[in-house]
Parts: C-alpha cells; structure tokens; sequence
C-alpha cells in the first residue's frame, strides 16, 4: 500500500461536462480510480450520477471533458434494472454465460469447463446457486440484483462498476452484498466504483464517496463528507438522520432538495430508509 | 415419377425455405417486441413497387432498396427516443402505404394488381426465386454464425452489451437491414400476409415448448414448415386459397400450443 502513489488510475476522468440540448446536467468533474479502491457515487436525484456513469462506460460521449482508461481495461457492469422479455426463454444459468465472451472454437471446449467452475463459484458466493435452472423472468428483484452482480464478476473484471447494486435488497442482504463486495475487491484486487442513495451502509467499505449534484460537491472519507457543510445544506436533515436514524428523516427537506424530479423522489425515500426496503421486499418476496 | 406437379414442388421446396429463414429473424422480432416492425416494411415495400412502377426500373430491386432505406430511417429514427417506437412504425407503415398508392394513380396506364403483392402467389415461385430464397439463408447463417451471442445480449439490455464489448448500433443495424432484405424479397414472391405471418407466428407459437432461446428458434423453424407443408395440400387438395390456408395453419398451431399449460419449473 506504501508504493500507492506509483499506481496508474484504471480510468481517469478529466474535467468532465455533459449538456443534454442546453440542460447542463454535469461540470468540471474530475475523478479516478485505482486497482483496489472502492468509489462511492453519491447525490440526489438528477444530479447527473447516471450521466457520468454512462459516460465513465462509454455510453455517452461528454460534451467536454477527457477519459483516459487503462489499456484493454476489462470493466464488469451491474446496471440499475433490466427488464427482460417474457417470451425469451432463458434460465439463469444461461443469462450468466452469455455475459462471458464468445470464445473462439480452439478453446471452447477448456474455457467452457473453466467458466462453468466460476460460474458455479460465484452464484454459491452469492447464495443464488440454487436458481441457475430458474427461468430469469421468475427471479424476485433481489435476486435479480445478485444475478446480474455475478454477471458482472465472471468477466473477471479489474474495474466493478455498480448501478445502486442494493436496490432492492433487504437490510439483511444489503449488508451481505456490501461484505462480499468488500470482500472481491480484497480478493482480486479490482477497482470498484459504484452510485449509491444509502450512504449508511456504503460507509462503511467505501474509500472515497464523492458528492456530486451537477458539480462536484465534496470528496473525502465517508466520515468526512456526511460533516461536511455542503453535504448537509444539500440533504438537510437527511444527513444527520442518514448516519443515526434513517426512518426519522424530513420528507420537506426531501422535496425541497429534489424539488426539480418529483417523480424520483419517492426512489430516494425508499432508498435511504431502511424501513421501506424491508417493507417492499417483503411484498416482493411474498 | 413424380407424385406432385412442378409447381407444388417449388412451392413446397420455397416454402419450406421461407419458413427456415423466418425463424431466426422471427424469434428476434417476437422477443424484442418488434412484430409490428414486419408489417411496417411490408408497406414501405409497396412503395417500393410504386416506385420501380415509376421509374421504370426491376420492382425486385426497388422493393428491396426502399425497404432496406425505410429500416435505416426506422433505425436513425430510433436513436431519437422522441417517440415511441410503436407510434413511429404506425406512422412510417401508413405513410410509405399512402405515398406508394399516390404514385402508382399517377401512372394513367398502368394496372397494378395491388392485391397480388397483398397475398402473393407462392405456388407461382420459380427457379430464380429458389435462388434468391438460397442466397438469402445463406447471408442470414453468416450473420447469425457471427451475431448470435451478441443480439441475444442487446435484446437483453443493449447498454449492459455495450459495455461488454458489443458493438451494438452495428449489430442492430445489420439485423434490421437483414429483415428489410428478407421481406421485400420474399414479399415479391409470396405477398405481404404471409411473410408476416411466417416471422411472427411461428416463432410465437415455439415459446411454450422452450426453455432457451435456441431450442425455441429449432421449434420455430419445425413449426414454420408444418404451416407450409399442410397449408400447401389442404390448399391442393381441397382447393383453398394457398397464402391463407398456410397463416391459418400456422395460427391453428399457435392455438393448439395455448392449450399446453405453461411449465413451472
């Protein structure tokens, strides 16, 4: 860890602006990320974290602004949610090997025994080694998040990129997931950069969260941002309650923060309090 | 010697080919909501009739340049997500309809059998149309060799593809120019109605006898040349008009698998 500042960033974003038409919706944000890192993504809804993640992947070109990634970067991707059609027949076995590359017809054959062992591995790390012969489509929403997780991890990936990847997940699972996240950043030594509601739980891994609401708010320690200043003008009372008591929190100053996305609010609630996770799960589950 | 005169046996023989190259652009079209995209270049493909009628130059190739410029004009379009869609190939499917109509009542002189291109005449195919109908499987099996994996994971999630690594605009594009192709061609030779039918219900109907997405793409095709085969003899035999009796064939299938109770595994 002491040879740190010898380490080349993964991906290096330089001074990154985005309009979509004349909306700005991202300014001067700079950021990266290194082997072994975990970056947390925080803000509030339409502050363009999903914009700079879809850049940072290459999705959307910025209107300003350089990426520099490593070369052949292998990036595993958990997007938010995917819906799949109903009349596509597809286990959950099937949905995990289609994420490995098409391998040419001279390995086929070693590399289809190899990836099947990961496949294997990483469903069980995961606790979803008993759906791989499910249909997708029958899966509930918190299984799905692990199912694309595991998508993800056997790209073998060394940079992680995460889209609310507890969305969905009760408290319980929520705190398993984070673990094992930990727990492969540990192990294989891969970049992790992930957007996140729930700062609570994310404190507790994450190295770097960084606060954007258009512009870069505040970066630092996961303690450092929740004291920050900006930090609490931009949740209010969210930021206190956050750390100490999730379910106390103000839905006025909710509104007033997110006033511009009404529609998306209700996400962030559901979120950030901990109580409505375990509800909506339950529903999802029963 | 033989049992059937030549005309059924190039009907069948270009039946069951149709049925074949349906099937892999039909499971596509089915699982990524896109049946109404058939229909849409089916239109366009009558005003590319219209406009081979104008200039005075082969149909085949007017319908097949037109309708492969209207999938790229859906595609283009698409990229925009102004619309829906579903609204943007309503309007694309009248319109091209409508202007193609308007530019054969220019033409004083000439009667078109609309009604031919309509429901087509597959028992009037013919050794060239065999062997466009080759070379257009073969085109298709290049693609599909290639692009298999790769449009199964666009139809999943196109963004999650991209970042593994699809070049997904690419593939999208091909597989629309590929069913623009199909349709204009196989339009001339069997009529709007039925290649429609052949990529949609087939491959519908494969659904509740599959669990992944090759098996239902084998079913499709076995399924398509059932509809063929028996809609080809019950037409011969007891004189029913050829094109329909293969969709209601076809339907009749799809009706008959509704029964079988979805698996619950």
């Amino acid at each position: 860890m002491q040879f740190s500042q010898f380490r080349q960033p993964l991906i290096k974003a330089e001074n990154i602006s985005h309009k979509f038409d004349d909306t700005t919706v991202l300014q001067h944000i700079s950021l990266q990320i290194f082997p072994k890192e975990i970056v947390t993504l925080i803000g509030p809804n339409g502050a363009g974290k999903s914009t700079l993640l879809k850049i940072l992947l290459g999705l959307i070109k910025p209107s300003n602004g350089k990426i520099s990634k490593q070369k052949n970067l292998k990036i595993g991707f958990m997007p938010q949610k995917i819906q799949i059609d109903p009349t596509l027949p597809m286990t959950v076995r099937r949905f995990l090997q289609l994420g490995l590359p098409n391998p040419s017809l001279k390995d086929w054959f070693f590399k289809a025994a190899y990836s099947n062992t990961l496949i294997e591995k990483t469903t069980q790390d995961l606790d979803i080694a008993d759906l791989l012969n499910h249909p997708i489509q029958k899966v509930s929403g918190g299984e799905m998040q692990r199912i694309l997780l595991a998508r993800a991890l056997i790209r073998e990936p060394q940079l992680l990129v995460l889209d609310e990847p507890v969305q969905g997940v009760d408290l319980q699972g929520q705190t398993e997931i984070y673990d094992y996240i930990n727990k492969i950043r540990n192990e294989y030594g891969c970049g992790i950069l992930m957007v996140s509601h729930d700062l609570h739980i994310v404190m507790k891994h994450t190295d770097e969260v960084l606060c954007i609401n258009q512009h870069m708010c505040c970066s630092g320690h996961p303690q450092n941002v929740s004291k920050s200043s900006e930090f609490q003008a931009l949740f209010g009372d969210l930021s206190e309650s956050l750390a100490f008591y999730e379910h106390h929190h103000n839905n006025n100053a909710c509104q007033h923060t997110h006033g511009l996305h009404h529609h998306e609010t209700n996400e962030l609630h559901e979120s950030n309090n901990p109580k409505n996770n375990v509800e909506s799960s339950n529903k999802g589950s029963s | 010697m033989s049992l059937l005169p030549d005309f059924m046996l190039f009907a069948l023989l270009g039946g069951i080919g149709l049925a074949i190259i349906s099937a892999p652009l039909g499971v596509f079209m089915v699982w990524q909501r896109q049946s109404y995209f058939g229909a849409t270049l089916a239109h366009s493909a009558l005003l590319g009739i219209s406009v081979g009628l104008y200039l005075q130059i082969d149909l085949t190739l007017t319908v097949i340049v037109v309708s492969m410029i209207v999938a790229a004009g859906i595609f283009g379009l698409g990229q925009y997500k102004q619309l829906s869609s579903d609204t943007l190939l309503g309007i694309l499917a009248h319109s091209s309809l409508a202007f193609g109509l308007i530019l054969i009542s220019l033409q004083d002189n000439i009667q078109v059998d609309l009604m031919g291109y309509l429901f087509g005449d597959i028992l009037s195919i013919n050794k060239v149309d065999l062997t466009l109908i080759s070379f257009t499987s073969l085109l298709i099996l290049a693609f599909y060799i290639k692009h298999w994996q790769s449009l199964l994971n666009v139809t999943l999630n196109p963004e999650l593809a991209q970042v593994e690594g699809v070049n997904v605009k690419q593939v999208q594009l091909l597989f629309v120019l590929l069913l623009a192709f199909m349709i204009a061609l196989s339009m001339k030779i069997v009529g709007v109605l039925l290649v429609t039918s052949l990529l949609i219900i087939p491959a519908a109907a494969a659904r509740r006898l599959s669990s992944s997405p090759e098996q239902m793409l084998v079913i499709s095709i076995f399924i398509g040349i059932f509809s063929i085969v028996a809609g080809l003899f019950s037409s011969y035999y007891i004189d029913l008009p050829t094109g329909p009796a293969i969709v209601m064939a076809a339907t009749f299938v799809f009706l008959l698998l509704q029964l079988k109770p979805q698996s619950t595994r």
